[in-house]
């Protein structure tokens, strides 16, 4: 049995603590995207037309789906805190699973797209503008799965025995976050050719 | 101007390594500016430092003061120091910015260039023949050995075959990182005669630690005969043409590493 | 919406319901906050002797090239390599990380702000549990055939990147896995630093009556947080080069190898502030109590550690100068290099000046305070030469850097740390250290550190380059007299580690016989010392303390005892 640790409950800045460490990861998270990113942009920047060259094979029809499909989850994210506020636990419930089965499309969707994209032979070692599109969307695709486990362990986990409630703010603002280094990833790797 | 100030300089480098290139003499005599102020500054403050110590070491029967610090004339203790440092500071940087532009940044036009490769664990120099043009039919390649003559002003161009090296001549005060797929300008001037040490001064692998070389640096007559005596014989297009890969693997194994 | 907070109730003895723990849950699998500090602390001492060790061996190479080396043999310029590149690592991810960030802040944050552990217990424990396996994969790493890394602890590419440069083709990988899940282990632990100390004070503690330690290691996470991001993506890069075959670092197929060093020294740069901020906040706690004296300038030092914290992000291309990036970037980064001694120069001056007026007394502590003020002083303005660009060409990579930075990371990873040890002993462990053995320890220490590094400014300035495995190989430096400064350099590294083993005898020593140290015995005024020594489990028993003034007022006039604790109710007539 583990103590109620005080210090967990205090709040002197007024600000929930979980939403503060949540903070911090994102903080954290941003650097690690931000310098991915970066580079890429550097080494466009320095091969300009024949990263153009590659950049024309990637699907961005398929792109612009999971956008959309990323886009729609992060509403539904927000109606479950809205939901979470009323201490809805249906509501609740139903929205975050209505997201994880949004960030399934999204996986299965990318999924598909690397199945073609290494089917008609651009894989990892193609080009470095292929390492890069494999390395950022599959550290991102890791994140989006990392996402929906988390929101599967909160709705059965918490929601239905009806505790940790705070826990969809944090889960949504994490989801925001993965939803919008996609926003950043999409127009770098799909659009820009 | 580095000549002029270089009179009243305590000369620390100079003391310690002899100056071969043109523009030792001015990082010679920045690290010297660099000492003076420095130096004065550290003695003054460690000084101070031990005095206060000392002044202040714990006695019977008395109580330290209570001062915060937060008072604007207590703050003038910090302050003015600090404006005196950002002095110094700019009294640094500025010849810093006419050193490194003299080094670094502006290539003066050559009389002579030299072609050095960097492999894992050799250097490779093309040697202008006696044409005294990169690139031509009587290039004189050597193994960890550089032939330059004095009071010539040189163009290096450097690459790297493998990973990063660093070609340094402590004597010239130069050092430049060779990096693979690039091929990198600098200049120098000799203006010493005798034998020095080459240094790889970036970690390269298993034999970096070996990775030296030697520069010889002769007076005009004396850089001729070794022309003359180690200009390919068949002058013909082959030195080029093949990439000489095959002949540094030869050279390798007959080199002297001493 | 807010969880409703528990009633502010410590869990004191009354409370303590639960029953004898046993040693793997009590000392292994713990989260209380004490535990995992010390599990930092003695994880970073072992640590530290495997990097002192290995120092030993290439120093006794340098000094003796070629003979067998007692406890060792003859060594090769492979392993010669590889011990060199570690030690390095060791020494940065290894000891000055853990001592100085994870085991100061575990240790003392909760305690010195006033509550009764971090507010993530179990994020704190799984990352020690982390950091833990990192060390584990790094001392494997050694004995992997092909043996350990040796491509410098810089791992620049295309030498790191491929097994066919580095002949270590699993000692590499091994050692960036190593060094990221450290990084990671970091950015945990920094979750817990953060919000603890903004969300979890004890009431009344208002933003500038935090301890100067407490705010320099937020400082340093937050720094550190900034700094790392991209040196990840730049390791997960690497490594896919090294073991898959990208090629993002490969000239030859299009990569660019300068890449990495621009991501490893945006992190490595501010990563010297990152450890240099604790060792500062050890320091001013130090100082303050042993000279009675308020810290001067408080908001001074604490703004000017923000702007160091900023600048130094400004200033990682110091380190490249020579290096193929464009030259006129170098402008830039002189300027910011040199600029950056401002705020060090400030914070040092705030400590020096604080002695001032006070009433020192030379505990072996304070000795470490004092010596490390002294100590990074040289560490610091020899900066200056480097960082002028001009001379940095000469400078660059030889062993006037290195004298240079051990300047700085010895005194902040060695001196700091052992002033924070004999300081807190009593609060950690119960009892007091013998002061006696402390002073000789301190002497042979200091003394023989700078036996080590004076001789090698002179040999760097004398042309000496770094990490070269035998100087017989180089006529210009094979000389007599300068082959004696080695051998002088190596004969005080041999002296300052046997100094250490009093040290070590000192601490078991004490931990076992030492004087009793009571709740408070050096009379300090921080939040840490009102409790028992050692503090119990939820460190203040049942009422949680209460602050009502700043953390340094010492020798406050009109008072009777020179030490005023912060938690100390105002008398009525005061308010």
């Amino acid at each position: 049995m583990v103590h109620q640790i005080i210090a967990t409950g205090r709040s002197r800045t007024g600000i929930p603590t979980g939403r503060l460490a949540v903070w911090w990861v994102i903080g954290s998270e941003i650097l690690i995207f931000g310098g991915l990113i970066a580079t890429y942009l550097l080494n466009r920047f320095n091969h300009g037309p024949s990263w153009s060259v590659e950049a024309a094979n990637t699907n961005t029809f398929i792109g612009a789906c999971n956008t959309f499909w990323l886009l729609t989850s992060s509403l539904f994210v927000v109606y479950a805190h809205a939901a979470s506020e009323r201490r809805d636990a249906a509501k609740t419930r139903m929205w975050i699973w209505l997201t994880i089965l949004l960030g399934g499309f999204f996986m299965g969707f990318k999924t598909y797209e690397y199945a073609t994209e290494i089917h008609h032979g651009f894989t990892l070692f193609t080009s470095n503008f292929w390492s890069f599109y494999y390395t950022a969307t599959g550290l991102h695709g890791f994140h989006v799965l990392c996402g929906m486990v988390i929101l599967a362990i909160i709705a059965e986990g918490d929601i239905k025995k009806g505790r940790n409630w705070h826990r969809v703010e944090n889960i949504g603002l994490y989801w925001h976050f993965v939803d919008i280094v996609w926003i950043f990833l999409f127009p770098l790797m799909y659009i820009a050719k | 101007m580095f000549e002029f100030l270089d009179k009243f300089m305590p000369g620390v480098l100079e003391s310690l390594i002899p100056r071969a290139s043109e523009f030792a003499i001015q990082i010679d005599v920045l690290f010297d500016v660099i000492t003076l102020l420095v130096g004065f500054w550290f003695v003054l403050v460690l000084g101070y430092f031990f005095y206060l110590v000392f002044r202040y070491r714990h006695r019977e029967g008395r109580k330290a003061e209570y001062v915060t610090g937060e008072t604007h004339k207590q703050k003038q203790a910090i302050e003015i120091p600090h404006f005196l440092i950002l002095a110094c500071d700019i009294a640094i940087i500025i010849p810093t910015f006419v050193v490194w532009y003299n080094v670094k940044i502006e290539v003066p036009p050559p009389d002579e260039e030299v072609r050095i490769v960097a492999q894992q664990w050799a250097w490779t120099f093309y040697h202008a023949g006696e044409d005294e043009i990169l690139g031509t039919d009587d290039d004189i390649v050597s193994i960890n050995e550089l032939h330059v003559k004095e009071n010539t002003q040189y163009t290096y161009h450097l690459e790297s075959r493998d990973v990063m090296h660093s070609f340094s001549v402590p004597v010239f005060r130069l050092k430049q990182d060779a990096v693979p797929g690039r091929v990198i300008t600098g200049h120098f001037k000799p203006i010493l005669t005798g034998e020095w040490d080459i240094q790889c001064a970036e970690m390269c692998g298993v034999a970096h630690g070996i990775m030296g070389a030697r520069i010889f640096i002769k007076s005009e007559e004396e850089h001729k005969v070794w022309l003359a005596a180690n200009t390919p014989i068949d002058r013909g297009a082959s030195l080029l043409a093949v990439t000489s890969e095959e002949e540094i693997t030869e050279s390798k194994e007959n080199r002297n590493n001493g | 919406m807010a969880e409703v907070a528990p009633a502010e109730v410590g869990h004191g003895d009354a409370h303590d319901d639960h029953h004898e723990e046993s040693f793997w849950s009590k000392y292994v699998f713990s989260t209380d906050h004490k535990i995992i500090g010390f599990q930092y602390m003695f994880t970073g001492m072992a640590m530290a002797l495997i990097g002192g060790y290995f120092a030993y061996v290439f120093r006794m190479q340098l000094a003796f090239p070629g003979s067998s080396i007692p406890f060792w043999g003859t060594l090769s310029p492979a392993a010669y390599n590889s011990l060199v590149t570690n030690h390095g690592t060791i020494m940065i991810f290894w000891v000055a990380m853990p001592v100085l960030i994870a085991a100061m802040g575990n240790f003392c944050i909760p305690l010195m702000i006033g509550c009764d552990d971090m507010v993530f217990p179990r994020i704190n424990r799984l990352s020690y549990q982390i950091f833990l396996l990192s060390a584990i994969i790094l001392i494997v790493s050694f004995f992997v055939p092909g043996g350990g890394f040796g491509g410098a602890w810089t791992s620049y590419p295309p030498l790191s990147a491929k097994a066919e440069y580095n002949s270590t083709p699993f000692g590499a990988p091994l050692w960036l896995i190593a060094v990221t899940l450290e990084i990671v282990a970091f950015l945990l632990g920094g979750i817990n630093f953060i919000t603890t100390t903004m969300n979890a004070r004890a009431k009344g503690m208002k933003i500038y009556d935090i301890p100067m330690l407490v705010w320099m290691i937020v400082i340093a996470s937050i720094l550190f947080m900034c700094s790392v991001g991209p040196l990840v993506a730049g390791a997960v890069m690497l490594l896919f080069d090294q073991t898959l075959g990208t090629s993002f670092f490969d000239a030859a197929a299009g990569g660019d190898p300068v890449l990495w060093q621009h991501l490893f020294w945006f992190f490595g740069h501010p990563e010297v502030y990152v450890v240099l901020l604790p060792a500062m906040g050890i320091v001013a706690e130090v100082v303050c109590v042993f000279a009675r004296k308020k810290l001067f300038a408080y908001k001074l030092i604490l703004f000017s550690s923000i702007g160091l914290g900023i600048l130094s992000f400004f200033v990682w291309a110091h380190h490249q100068f020579i290096s193929g990036v464009d030259p006129r970037a170098t402008y830039l980064f002189t300027t910011t290099t040199l600029l950056i001694s401002i705020p060090v120069a400030i914070m040092l001056f705030a400590f020096i000046a604080t002695l001032y007026g006070g009433s020192i007394r030379f505990s072996t502590a304070m000795l470490f305070a004092l010596a490390f003020i002294a100590e990074f002083l040289l560490g610091g303005v020899t900066g200056i030469w480097l960082g002028s660009s001009g001379v940095d060409i000469y400078l660059h990579d030889t062993y006037f850097v290195l004298a240079h930075f051990h300047y700085t990371f010895v005194p902040i990873a060695i001196i700091a740390v052992f002033a924070a040890v004999y300081h807190w002993f009593p609060k950690m462990f119960g009892r007091m250290m013998n002061e006696t053995w402390g002073k000789i320890h301190f002497w042979g220490t200091v003394i023989s550190f700078n036996g080590i590094f004076i001789p090698l400014f002179i040999l760097g300035s004398a042309g000496q380059h770094r990490r070269i495995y035998n100087f017989q190989n180089f006529p210009d430096l094979a000389g007599q007299n300068m082959q004696d400064m080695r051998v002088f350099a190596t004969m005080c590294l041999v002296l300052m580690l046997a100094f250490q083993v009093i040290f070590i005898v000192n601490f078991i020593v004490s931990l076992k016989r030492g004087e009793k140290a009571g709740r408070n015995p050096w009379n300090a005024t921080t939040l840490e010392w009102i409790t028992e020594s050692p503090p119990p489990h939820g460190n203040f028993g049942l009422t949680m303390p209460e602050v009502y003034r700043g953390p340094y007022e010492y020798s406050v006039e009109g008072r009777e005892k020179d030490y005023w604790p912060q938690n100390e109710k105002p008398e009525p007539e005061k308010i």
